[in-house]
């Protein structure tokens, strides 16, 4: 049993990684009232220039670390529109996909067939030796390590310290946090680009960890599915680590079952994680409605895509 | 407000997709008729051109034609989803481009129906069979290739179980799935091929997972029919070996590619363009090989031994000379029953439409009515 769990559980993690600092980013954006759909442009960008600066430093740690700043620069074109000019977010988040998804083809294209510096995976001392659990959480790169401790500080900024109390009131009502003296401009801001930098980060670790290489378009799809794991997880960074994690275990368990020449549609095996996902969706709403609780728990924070404006009433 | 919020945000979600095909297109691709014989090629991708592999080659080939003297003009759009195809093709033929190259499987309905319309033009669809009067269709018998990589993996393998990671389980990859298979087969008869498909041309995690479910049940050699070098990199980080496909994919796993089966598309591209030019062009399903040098081997790994290499090569020698057919009978599908003859090769329209797993393959293919004609 071991033998089919634990490389079937550790591709879990392993694929679940990059959905869940996509999905984390997007948290931080959409309590602070912004969606940004751009996830899978941002996860471009941050993949390519991750991989340029792994190559041009020799250092995958500053490539992962050039990554997440790219990502939140660019997310920052995003703010200027949604925050600053009141653009309808939907739009601008689209259009920054197409713009990732184009830039990053260009910068990237020399870049084709290059070997890069990248994360090695590495094995902790004693914790990778307990069964099962050793091989599915501590055989693994440096990044998801990190993430490790990246979601539980995550959930402590967001729901237990000031900052994460203001993101949230400026997501749930921007007018009274304005009147309590929030700058809901600046907060905003400073959320999107957390946000566009976890993005960038996920895509970094694609190009430098995952599938360590550039490649156009590598990200196939996968800023998509970020999208719908922050619903999924009622916006809250715990319940996004069970999303990513199921998700990338939808695909593997399809592979998995797969290698052993189990007599099950392929196709239906493709369909697993999606039809996991809607599955997955329809219980937290049923969940949410079953219990009563306030609107802002099942559908996110009430000023979602909402713009704000001192000057005008909602 | 909130209604009008709900119809905004729908009503832009739709423009933006709708404006989709519009963005991609390569500018500059405005053209006037010219002269009889001149040509403009426009070639439609499934991938990136920077995916390494299919889509790159194929853009390999658009260059390399875009330098013959009476070709006036290449254009090509990339990362075409096989649904919205049929936009994109007749948008091409709108422009005046007569020699249009599709290249996926699934293109092949929509490229009959932009054909019908637009009867000037001619259309080329690579890996399918239909043909029309004004539509051609092209392939390269690319399993004779993947056989001889299946030889060597299976001359290096030392669990005697190999696993391969394949795109979609239809005909022209479960060709080179069954070849990779007998190849390996026919160098050790022990040993056992797993298949994983993805589902998917182009994934490069996926791609990952798949190899690595491999290795997980201990296959110790890997190969690949999908367009991107994932699988080599997991070869090479478990100290593995692999065979790549599409291009030569050392660069990505020098200590663990043996060999690939690649593909060079510029013998059939400018052979159809010098007919189309000459007036000679007819609908022809254009099927060539190693002898043409449309499919051919990289150069072998340095961990490959002289002998195995040896032969491969006499084995491919047998295969030019038409000594030796690879799906030649006797041939036993998964279950045991013949499904080729002995002494029997089997047609082109058989191969073309080939649907079974060989012998010694683990792995299942989608049930049901099979409609590859």
């Amino acid at each position: 049993m071991i033998e089919f769990l634990g490389p079937f559980l550790q591709a879990a993690v392993r694929s679940g990684t990059p959905l869940l600092f996509a999905t984390v980013g997007e948290i931080y954006t959409e309590r602070s009232g912004n969606i940004n759909l751009g996830i899978e442009g941002l996860m471009l960008i941050g993949a390519v220039t991750g991989f340029m600066a792994s190559l041009w430093t020799g250092n995958p740690i500053v490539g992962a670390i050039i990554g997440c700043f790219s990502g939140g620069a660019v997310s920052m074109i995003h703010a200027f529109l949604t925050v600053t000019l009141n653009v309808n977010q939907i739009v601008s988040g689209l259009s920054l996909v197409f713009f990732g998804t184009g830039v990053s083809a260009v910068l990237g294209a020399p870049l084709v067939g290059v070997i890069a510096p990248s994360f090695e995976e590495i094995n902790v001392w004693l914790l990778s030796d307990i069964p099962l659990i050793g091989q599915v959480f501590f055989q693994h790169n440096a990044l998801v390590y990190f993430s490790y401790l990246f979601v539980p500080i995550s959930w402590i900024v967001l729901f237990k310290t000031k900052i994460g109390l203001y993101i949230r009131s400026v997501g749930e009502n921007p007018q009274t946090a304005d009147t309590v003296g929030l700058n809901v401009t600046r907060i905003r801001y400073a959320s999107i680009f957390t946000g566009g930098a976890m993005m960038g980060l996920a895509g970094a670790y694609l190009s430098l960890a995952y599938t360590p290489m550039w490649i156009e378009n590598m990200v196939a799809g996968r800023g998509w599915v970020a999208i719908a794991l922050v619903i999924f997880s009622m916006w809250n960074p715990k319940m996004a680590v069970f999303g990513a994690y199921l998700f990338g275990g939808m695909d593997a368990l399809g592979f998995a079952l797969q290698a052993r020449g189990a007599q099950i549609s392929t196709h239906l095996l493709g369909m697993l994680p999606y039809v996991f996902t809607i599955f997955l969706l329809a219980i937290s709403m049923w969940r949410a409605k079953k219990k009563a609780v306030g609107l802002s728990v099942s559908m996110g924070p009430s000023a979602l895509g909402k713009p704000f404006s001192r000057e005008q009433k909602s | 407000m909130k209604n009008n919020l709900k119809k905004f945000i729908i009503s832009s979600i739709t423009g933006i997709f709708l404006l989709i095909p519009l963005m991609q297109v390569q500018a500059g691709d405005m053209a006037a008729p010219g002269k009889p014989g001149d040509i403009k090629a426009a070639f439609v991708l499934v991938g990136p051109v920077g995916d390494g592999g299919w889509s790159y080659m194929h853009n390999e080939g658009r260059k390399a034609l875009g330098k013959l003297p009476y070709v006036k003009k290449t254009a090509f759009i990339e990362s075409v989803p096989e649904g919205e195809s049929e936009r994109v093709i007749m948008e091409f033929a709108r422009k005046g481009f007569n020699l249009i190259f599709t290249t996926s499987y699934g293109y092949a309905d929509p490229t009959l129906n932009v054909a019908r319309r637009f009867p000037n033009a001619v259309f080329q669809h690579c890996s399918g069979f239909l043909t029309s009067e004004n539509m051609g269709n092209y392939f390269g018998r690319v399993h004779d290739a993947m056989y001889l990589a299946g030889m060597a993996a299976g001359a290096m393998t030392e669990s005697n179980i190999l696993g391969i990671v394949a795109a979609h389980p239809i005909p022209e990859v479960i060709r080179n799935v069954n070849a990779w298979a007998l190849g390996a087969q026919a160098v050790n008869p022990d040993v056992k091929v797993h298949v994983v498909w993805t589902n998917s041309w182009f994934d490069p995690p996926r791609e990952r997972e798949g190899a690595e479910s491999l290795v997980a049940i201990g296959a110790d050699v890997l190969g690949q029919d999908q367009d991107s070098p994932a699988v080599q990199q997991v070869a090479q980080r478990k100290g593995l070996y692999s065979t790549g496909y599409n291009s030569d994919m050392t660069k990505f796993a020098p200590k663990a590619h043996l060999v690939s089966a690649v593909w060079d598309w510029s013998p059939i591209l400018n052979s159809l363009a010098k007919d189309l030019h000459e007036g000679t062009w007819e609908p022809e399903s254009i099927w060539w090989g190693l002898k043409e040098g449309v499919v051919g081997l990289s150069p072998f790994g340095k961990m490959v031994p002289e002998d195995v290499i040896a032969k491969i090569e006499a084995k491919k020698q047998e295969i030019l000379d038409g000594k030796f057919a690879v799906f030649g009978g006797e041939i036993h599908d998964q279950s045991g029953n013949i499904v080729i003859p002995t002494g029997v090769t089997p047609t082109d329209d058989e191969l073309l439409s080939q649907y079974y797993l060989v012998k010694g393959i683990v792995g299942s293919l989608p049930g049901g009515e099979v409609r590859y004609h």
